[in-house]
């Protein structure tokens, strides 16, 4: 751990070799019994253990050859390259990509289903506006929401998915029981998520930083036990399924069965893609609304209280700044996000039930949020891409079952590379990975201490 | 009456070992003031070595004294469940001591995660059961009582007189009892605090595999995601015992049973876990320093 300060080329490989075989030696006393032994289920269904000492030994290699690599080449290239950054001062100009990069992303948005559409035929491109395109737009969208919440007022939100699962509902059973359209319960789903996130809200107001996380927890668990367990309307654990299909504003619809179908409208061949690609567009429009709102706010009084709140919140208080309604904002906005993209994802599916809603989710959303830059958007969507879209595309690459046998599945590894990702995340660049978001209004003078290191919230 | 007595004696053996979680909840926030978010994951860690310890033992020495089983179950759940969160705290917590105040909450979990998946991948999602242990059933007046539970019990207390003893009348726990006050006064007076605050994580993480034991052969079955709610039980009853306090972390566990056992047997099994949660909140909200506690004074 202590390789920063010998820096000399041959002191530096003994030192590595050191750290390797430390590394090495910890790796192994973890793993031992983990990965040497699998615990399996035989014909009588007795447990029996399965010896894998190959796999053990090859794990053990591989975490000293990267220790080894760290401590020896990566560490010290990353002092040189801090000292030269130092020394030189100088900000690089940037260029005609980074400068435009959000317009470019957008037009690039606007304009993929056609890309699809092109490269893979009218079939072929289901899977990529599908479970590429409509997947990450739900959680890029989702993790704005949260990003108003955590990153912009610095509230650690873990039950954000109950107001995903209230929105979602809140369609599920109006369209159910009272046959509205999407385009009338696609607010009400995001009042109704902004009216729960100000009751949960409420008690939550005196608490702050690890309390606060472990409340809202408890409030999005108890949200999904409620409706598991209240079978008369929800329908427990089987959850609703038949959730109507989105119309174009009652102009034409998406069912082959009616007589104002896409197809019989246009007059054009059969096919679900179209569905897709009008979801698609439906989802970019409300990502944008998102952003649009995020950037809107972030310039009025209430954004900059927020950020006032995240930086210091007795600091905010003094300055006569009404932290009771500054966070209630921030949830219930935060919330009512997390409300449209419910409803659509209903939409989306066709059908809900609690198993979408579970912890795991607010933390892959909660991970992308910290992942791309608590507060910054660009960074967000990025780290949202790259998650959501690395494991799709995971799924994809079949020469992985080839090298890690037939039964390889990638969602269980997405998950050790998120939280793998936290980490690493949280103890390289607290700030983000992608992009990193000082406040928006900030006393231009020169500090001490930068504001990355001041205690949030803690005074 | 013979049915409430029976459900007391219930709760108590599930209170017993969320007490024995509950302490690495309390002592790990007393003394670095973070919540362990990853400690519930450790109790799941020291339950699957517990099981492969068994497996491996029924393996090689079948038809050996139960006691010397259990006894050797428990002490490598302790060592290897150690070796866990000494790892945890030293990569993951460590080096954010200092940095704002959620970063350390962010990587636990994310360490969380990464425990209960890593299980996954290595040891499969499926649930693993175990032949039963221990049988015998006891009858005291119509109440049963099995030996597992006064197994369970008795275990429990004698860690509890242990680790009292530890923290109160050693320079262990003195030199813990000195970092939690003021940890820079503590260093400037000589006292390791790296290697203090490390020592509290391995003791909280032998006591979690102590109950990750217990647990599986109390039910006879473990699985990966076994970690998450008795983790928040444990952590809801070391609030509720006043977080930072020993005995109170017992106390909290004990009652946590009793209410769960005593809903589940008169209200609805369906909504007990609710009942867990619904506590949880309204205790942080309403009695944030506990019952043995004393309340957080805020210094700006």
């Amino acid at each position: 751990m202590a390789a920063v300060e010998k820096s000399e080329p041959e002191n530096n490989f003994a030192l590595a070799l050191r750290e390797a075989f430390y590394a090495g030696l910890l790796s192994f006393g973890l793993f031992f019994l983990f990965v040497g032994l699998e615990t399996t289920q035989n014909i009588r269904n007795e447990l029996i253990l399965v010896q894998r000492w190959g796999l053990l030994a090859t794990l053990v290699a591989l975490v000293m050859v990267v220790r080894f690599v760290f401590v020896a080449f990566i560490l010290p290239a990353a002092e040189r390259r801090k000292a030269h950054k130092a020394a030189s001062n100088v900000v690089a100009e940037p260029n005609f990509v980074s400068r435009n990069f959000s317009k470019l992303a957008i037009a690039f948005l606007v304009i993929f289903p056609a890309i699809a559409i092109t490269l893979s035929g009218l079939q072929g491109s289901l899977k990529w506006i599908d479970n590429f395109g409509i997947q990450i737009l739900i959680y890029v969208m989702l993790a704005w929401g949260l990003n108003i919440v955590v990153g912009l007022a610095g509230l650690l939100d873990l039950g954000y998915v109950a107001f995903y699962a209230v929105g979602a509902y809140s369609y599920a059973l109006l369209g159910h029981y009272f046959g509205l359209s999407f385009w009338i319960l696609l607010p009400m789903a995001g009042i109704l998520a902004a009216f729960w996130g100000v009751i949960l809200g409420f008690p939550v107001l005196r608490l702050r930083g690890d309390y606060l996380a472990i409340v809202t927890l408890a409030f999005g668990e108890i949200i999904r036990l409620v409706l598991i367990n209240w079978r008369e309307v929800t329908n427990g654990a089987a959850g609703i399924s038949g959730i109507p299909k989105i119309s174009f504003f009652g102009l034409f619809t998406f069912n082959v069965s009616d007589p104002n179908y896409i197809a019989k409208v246009f007059d054009l061949p059969t096919s679900s893609v179209y569905y897709k690609i009008f979801l698609y567009y439906l989802i970019l429009a409300l990502c944008l609304l998102t952003a649009y709102v995020t950037i809107r706010l972030r310039r009025m009084p209430i954004g900059r209280a927020w950020e006032a709140l995240r930086e210091d919140e007795i600091a905010c208080r003094s300055l006569g700044i009404n932290t009771t309604t500054t966070k209630l904002t921030a949830f219930s906005i935060g919330a009512m996000f997390a409300g449209f993209a419910g409803s659509f994802f209903a939409a989306r599916q066709g059908f809900v039930s609690p198993e979408s809603f579970i912890f795991i989710e607010s933390a892959i959303i909660l991970a992308i949020v910290v992942l791309g830059g608590m507060g910054s958007l660009i960074g967000i969507a990025i780290a949202a891409a790259v998650m959501i879209g690395g494991t799709e595309l995971l799924r994809e690459l079949q020469f992985l079952k080839v090298v890690f046998g037939p039964d390889f599945t990638p969602e269980l590894y997405r998950m050790l590379l998120f939280g793998l990702a936290m980490v690493v995340v949280m103890l390289w660049k607290p700030r983000g990975f992608v992009g990193s978001r000082e406040p928006t209004a900030f006393l231009h003078e020169r500090k001490t201490v930068s504001a990355s290191f001041t205690k949030e919230g803690h005074g | 009456m013979q049915y409430f007595i029976q459900q007391l004696v219930n709760g108590l053996t599930l209170g017993a070992i969320y007490g024995l979680i509950a302490i690495g909840y309390t002592m790990v926030y007393g003394i670095v003031g973070m919540i362990n978010f990853a400690h519930g994951d450790i109790f799941m860690v020291g339950a699957f070595v517990a099981l492969i310890v068994f497996l491996i033992l029924t393996s090689v020495f079948a038809g050996i004294n139960v006691v010397l089983f259990l006894l050797i179950m428990m002490v490598v759940a302790m060592v290897m469940t150690s070796l866990y969160n000494w790892t945890i705290e030293k990569v993951a917590y460590r080096p954010l001591r200092g940095s704002f105040r959620l970063a350390p909450l962010i990587t636990a979990i994310g360490m969380s995660i990464v425990l209960s998946n890593f299980v996954q991948v290595t040891q499969g999602p499926r649930n693993k059961p175990i032949p039963p242990l221990i049988t015998e059933v006891y009858n005291v007046g119509g109440i049963s009582i099995s030996l597992k539970q006064l197994v369970i019990v008795v275990v429990t207390a004698l860690l509890l007189a242990v680790f009292w003893y530890l923290v109160n009348k050693t320079a262990l726990g003195r030199a813990q009892r000195a970092c939690e006050q003021d940890r820079k006064m503590a260093s400037l007076l000589g006292i390791d605090v790296d290697k203090t605050i490390s020592i509290t994580f391995i003791m909280g993480a032998a006591l979690a595999a102590v109950a990750g034991t217990l647990y599986l052969m109390y039910y006879g079955v473990v699985s990966f995601s076994d970690g998450f709610v008795p983790g928040v039980k444990a952590f809801t009853a070391a609030v509720l015992g006043g977080i930072g306090s020993l005995p109170g972390a017992v106390i909290g566990g004990v009652l946590i049973g009793l209410i769960e056992s005593l809903w589940s047997a008169y209200f609805s099994i369906d909504y007990k876990d609710v009942a867990a949660f619904s506590i949880l909140a309204i205790v942080l909200i309403f009695l944030p320093s506990g019952i043995l506690g004393r309340p957080e004074v805020e210094k700006v």
